[in-house]
């Protein structure tokens, strides 16, 4: 009878083995939790762009505009001779308020908080004014408004150049 | 020798023979295998103590939330098959549920079910408290209820988005909202701002944590169906995880209700 001539598995070797099995599934289940939290996140959204042009000054007349608010949640309001952007998101618990023209006021539904032409809030449980966007000239005349960069009435921010245009 | 019944004569056909391999229960021993041999039983004692079963003591609120449980995932299921989430459809359908369909009421049924769940989740949580029932060694159960009753809670959340109406998208929006204030990983929240350099934003409103609920930066379509499979499959599945270890912990913890 021929003998086995196959290495028989010690115990150390054993061990080892089955430690680089661990290591390998814990690395994989590792990286199969990673993949799917990246997974989540896509690489594409079809929202509408963070920034866009809103044609001239002289497209304005004053007070509140509503041409941009379906498309970019955008309120352009000329007033004391300034074009600013206001955002639509109610800072109370971000639903969208209506523009009253009746009563000069944003108003929102959810819970009530009303808001001045300007964007202070002055009742409802609102804890601060709306924000502004950036907004600013293009070398062709046209108004870019910039929704990435926010400026906040409490932090003193609405006399920043960016946030009001001149008019 | 009496006569053989029906019964009997059942029981000895070799369809009823494969199926249980125990004789009739009238015995210990064989009522005791009823319970052993049933894939559905089994998580359940042989033996019940009396006061295991006292109305009074246990309000059976933990059964009747598992028996609402069962008739949400019934109609649940029975909802799907109409049911499509996306913005074109998804309100239309709902409609649809109570006009087109025979037995409209079985959108009712997984409203007004999804509604008593919550309530029988927190009396069974209140008694359970009340009994002294979260000492050990029924702790760790009382940590796998928490949960529960959290998923319970994110269900209903995650459900309420499918009708797609004003209600919907606006409570979601504000529920939504609060993921925004989450530590580090929400753009709003406290430790967001360290997270900054110059003017990189690391923790913005396109890669924080309500991004990943919402796939998107506000309620919109893809929110709609991320919240379909939350509500649907997701959710579900862990739940249904989650009820089996504690049911076998209720057990295994000395069972339901009696001073150990």
């Amino acid at each position: 009878m021929s003998e086995d001539t196959r290495k028989k598995l010690n115990r150390r070797e054993f061990f080892s083995y089955l430690s680089v099995a661990w290591v390998t599934f814990t690395a994989a289940a590792a990286g199969l939790l990673g993949m799917a939290f990246r997974f989540s996140y896509p690489n594409v959204n079809f929202e509408p762009e963070m920034d866009f042009i809103a044609g001239r000054v002289g497209d304005y007349e004053e007070g509140v505009d509503e041409r941009w608010k379906n498309g970019y949640g955008v309120w352009m309001v000329k007033e004391e001779g300034k074009l600013f952007a206001l955002s639509n998101i109610c800072t109370h618990l971000g639903c969208v308020p209506t523009w009253m023209p009746a009563e000069l006021k944003f108003k929102c539904p959810c819970h009530g908080s009303g808001y001045y032409t300007n964007g202070i809030n002055f009742e409802g449980p609102a804890p601060r004014p709306l924000e502004r966007y950036k907004i600013t000239l293009t070398p062709e005349g046209t108004i870019k408004v910039d929704k990435t960069k926010i400026y906040r009435y409490e932090k003193g921010q609405w006399d920043h150049p960016d946030s009001f245009l001149s008019v | 020798m009496a006569e053989k019944g029906l019964a009997d004569k059942v029981r000895e056909t070799q369809v009823w023979k494969s199926i249980f391999r125990h004789g009739p229960p009238n015995n210990a021993r064989n009522r005791a295998a009823v319970v052993a041999g049933n894939v559905f039983l089994h998580l359940h004692p042989i033996k019940l103590k009396k006061s295991g079963v006292q109305l009074g003591y246990t309000w059976c609120m933990g059964g009747l939330t598992f028996f609402i449980f069962l008739a949400l995932t019934v109609t649940g299921v029975l909802l799907m098959f109409y049911y499509r989430p996306t913005a074109e459809y998804a309100f239309n359908d709902i409609i649809a549920l109570k006009e087109h369909v025979p037995l409209g009421i079985m959108r009712e049924i997984h409203r007004w079910g999804a509604h008593a769940m919550v309530i029988t989740v927190w009396l069974h949580m209140f008694r359970v408290f009340m009994t002294g029932s979260y000492k050990p060694p029924r702790e760790f159960n009382w940590g796998v209820g928490v949960i529960l009753l959290v998923l319970t809670l994110l269900l209903s959340f995650t459900g309420y988005l499918l009708p797609w109406d004003q209600l919907a998208i606006w409570a979601i929006a504000v529920g939504s909202n609060m993921a925004k204030a989450t530590p580090f990983a929400g753009h709003g929240g406290p430790g967001a701002m360290l997270a900054q350099i110059g003017d990189f934003v690391m923790v913005s409103d396109k890669n924080d944590v309500r991004f990943q609920l919402l796939a998107g930066r506000f309620v919109g379509e893809p929110a709609l169906l991320r919240f379909y499979i939350l509500h649907c499959v997701f959710i579900p599945l862990v739940v249904g995880v989650l009820i089996a270890i504690h049911f076998w912990r209720v057990r295994k913890d000395g069972g339901i209700s009696a001073p150990l």
